[in-house]
């Protein structure tokens, strides 16, 4: 029993130890005059590797979300009469849910895993090591511009996610369907709020941007510099960054959505 | 030349560049120096050995800052390292550099802009310059003619020479060398043997290698310190090393099977487990 | 990856996104009706506001002027209040005769709330902005008539002329207590 309590304490001091040094991590790169001259063009490179190569995992899977929410939006309300709700439903769902959630997670599968694996890489050929010994700072050099592409590019995605599903719940809606496409846009026009429910929804995709980021550049960091070592950290990225954006999820919808 | 040789007496005077004093460090429960002290004489090679996981590693990680020891104190040119400032511990690394067993390379990036990296961070240099710098820096090693490869793309031999001459880039004093034998084939360590030993003429720097690969470095070393048992064992000139009368020195350079060190892994007594497994 | 090619490609990216912004901006939600344009308040107490929501839209003849804001309970009365955000340009256009009723948008729709107008005589509306009344005798005319002065809503006000929403229950009862009576 005595043992169990003692391991108990252990694991929460570990847990308490780790987000100390994932802080201080942050804050060592993040804490800096910015020299635009040089970061600007490893700014770029990381917007690349993670926004760009990250768009068409995001657009595709937005379109096809987007057209099941349409069916099945559809087969619902055309029981009710009210098919011509289907613009609203789709729009809100997404904007408000779908649009950062799903972002994020495909975010953390696509982007954070690779950031994991990259950090930890160099980690273990020494990279990390090599850079201090040349009196270069590495959290400034290696995570610094990574996290800032990761919070830049996140709701970037997340708003191309939601556009392309939009799209795609028309394609299937209007053109298949034979939802008239006026009271398509029109009622979704009159139920979706700008400040209400994009504003809000890229409020929540900032806020996961940053969690999937930090969480993601501090496994890598952070790894044991071993094959299996890089291997565990971004399964660990991705499982935890899924579930602490579900959990922020819960948190930011009870505050934004409920009044 | 009188400036050379103004040098050369210089370090004749064995001046420290390095001085290792009292130094205790444990990693967890595990000690592993105690109370270690050694100096690394100015513009020499000097090779540190022992058997392998006693944290020759972490020996030059002390040196560059990178670790804290518990106790005692390092001296890099004079001022301790482990009470530098942040900024002032920066400053020093510039005068140092540190060649990994990895050869640590920049996977990203060509070999040119790898050797050009230290440079373009901390320097002015118009880009031309840095050019000129950088193919000086290749021909030394032998390798102009891959600056353009990709370092995945180069041999483990040629990957370490590449990052000899990113180490060498910014002409610091002292370059540390962490195992560059290690898993390299006879051509290649010859090559990288008389690198390192043309450097250290050449360039008047002081060399400090890390390794267990005796014979080499012997034919190169000026000075030769022997650690195992958490401290030095062995200090002197590699004639004074093969005549050591440590059992311990012996056993090590000569890569006994059996000695001080003993061959088998700490175990219960043979004949006792045995006799166990039949009772079961 | 040379640098052109990334910068085109990253730009690319962002261009995207700021065409998505764009689309969800306009097309999605009409930035126009659920606009922070300004606003006044009126408040109308009701009788029962069956499943009526704050946000929900206020109409006149379908076209929405405003959102439900807020609804309560009046502390002494006991009856809900509801408050209500009016585009302001609508301010002191509505006499105080106009009516509002507790709507459903189809069977199944929401509610909402109706406004039916009664548009207020041009000197009530000087009246009500403060401005000096320089309207014409025919207005006076008819407020005499009608022996009152004519009023219009200014912020805060109330609506007094309310209907409320249809439940059904009631609807059923009343139904079946009438033809008990015959």
């Amino acid at each position: 029993m005595f043992d169990l309590l003692q391991k108990l304490g252990h694991k929460t001091l570990g847990r308490f130890a780790a987000l100390g040094r994932s802080t201080q991590m942050l804050f060592g790169a993040l804490v800096n005059k910015p020299n635009f001259k040089k970061g600007t063009p490893l700014l770029i490179r990381q917007l690349y590797m993670v926004g760009s190569q990250s768009l068409l995992i995001i657009m595709v899977s937005g379109l096809f979300i987007g057209m099941v929410l349409a069916l099945q939006g559809y087969t619902v309300l055309v029981g009710y009469g009210a098919e011509d709700s289907l613009g609203p439903l789709v729009a809100l769902s997404l904007l408000r849910e779908l649009g950062p959630v799903v972002t994020a997670l495909l975010f953390a599968g696509r982007a954070g895993s690779a950031l994991t694996a990259e950090i930890g890489l160099m980690k273990a050929t020494e990279q990390l090591s090599s850079l201090e010994m040349m009196a270069i700072d590495p959290l400034k050099r290696i995570i610094a511009p990574r996290f800032w592409a990761g919070f830049i590019s996140m709701p970037i995605l997340a708003l191309i996610f939601s556009a392309v599903a939009i799209i795609g719940a028309h394609l299937v809606g209007v053109d298949w369907l034979g939802v008239d496409s006026g009271s398509f846009w029109s009622i979704m026009q009159s139920q979706v709020s700008f400040q209400q429910d994009i504003v809000n929804g890229m409020i929540k995709s900032f806020v996961f941007a940053m969690i999937v980021t930090w969480i993601a550049l501090y496994k890598g960091y952070d790894c044991i510099p071993t094959s299996e070592g890089i291997s565990k950290a971004t399964t660990e990225t991705v499982v935890h960054s899924s579930l602490a954006v579900l959990g922020f999820d819960f948190i930011l919808t009870a505050v934004m959505f409920t009044s | 030349m009188a400036k050379l040789v103004k040098k050369v007496m210089e370090s004749d005077l064995s001046q420290s560049i390095v001085e290792i004093k009292d130094v205790t460090f444990s990693r967890g429960d595990r000690i592993i120096y105690k109370n270690m002290t050694f100096n690394i004489p100015k513009g020499k090679i000097t090779a540190i050995m022992g058997p392998s996981g006693i944290g020759k590693t972490t020996m030059l990680r002390l040196i560059g800052g990178q670790l804290k020891p518990d106790a005692g104190d390092i001296l890099f040119e004079g001022q301790s390292i482990p009470n530098m400032s942040r900024k002032a511990l920066y400053a020093a690394r510039t005068k140092m550099s540190m060649l990994f067993q990895s050869g640590a390379l920049f996977t990203d990036m060509t070999v040119f802009d790898n050797i050009a990296f230290p440079l373009r961070e901390h320097t002015q240099l118009s880009e031309d310059l840095i050019r000129l710098v950088v193919l000086m820096k290749l021909q030394a090693v032998g390798l102009r003619g891959a600056q353009d490869l990709m370092p995945s793309e180069l041999s483990g031999g040629m990957a370490r020479r590449a990052a000899l001459a990113r180490s060498i880039a910014l002409d610091p004093e002292l370059i540390m060398y962490d195992e560059p034998f290690a898993g390299q084939d006879p051509i290649s360590m010859g090559v990288l043997v008389k690198l390192i030993k043309s450097l250290n003429q050449v360039l008047g720097l002081s060399s400090l290698i890390v390794t267990h690969d005796v014979t080499e470095v012997l034919s190169i070393a000026d000075h030769v310190i022997i650690i195992a048992e958490q401290g030095v064992i062995g200090e002197g000139s590699p004639e004074q090393m093969q005549n050591h009368e440590s059992e311990l020195v012996q056993q090590f350079l000569k890569g006994l099977s059996d000695g001080p060190v003993p061959f088998h892994y700490p175990a219960p007594e043979y004949s006792e487990e045995l006799l166990g497994v039949r009772n079961v | 990856m040379n640098s052109r090619k990334l910068e085109i490609l990253v730009g690319f990216f962002v261009a995207l996104g700021i065409a998505a912004f764009a689309l969800l901006a306009f097309k999605v939600a009409n930035a126009g009706i659920s606009g922070n344009g300004e606003t006044y308040q009126l408040n109308a107490k009701f009788e029962n506001i069956g499943s009526l929501k704050a946000r929900a839209p206020i109409k006149v003849g379908g076209v929405v002027v405003g959102r439900v804001e807020s609804i309560s309970i009046h502390p002494k009365e006991f009856v809900p209040v509801v408050n209500m955000a009016i585009d302001a340009n609508y301010l002191c256009k509505f006499s105080d005769t106009t009516s509002i009723s507790i709507l459903t948008s189809g069977i199944l729709g929401e509610q909402y709330l109706g406004i039916n107008p009664v548009i207020a005589p041009q000197s009530a509306e000087q009246r009500c902005m403060g401005s000096e009344v320089t309207a014409d005798e025919q207005d006076a005319g008819l407020d005499e008539l009608f022996g009152v002065e004519s009023k219009a809503l200014a912020d805060g006000d109330y609506i007094t002329d309310t209907k409320s929403a249809l439940v059904l229950e009631e609807l059923i009862g009343q139904f079946l207590f009438n033809q008990g009576g015959e």
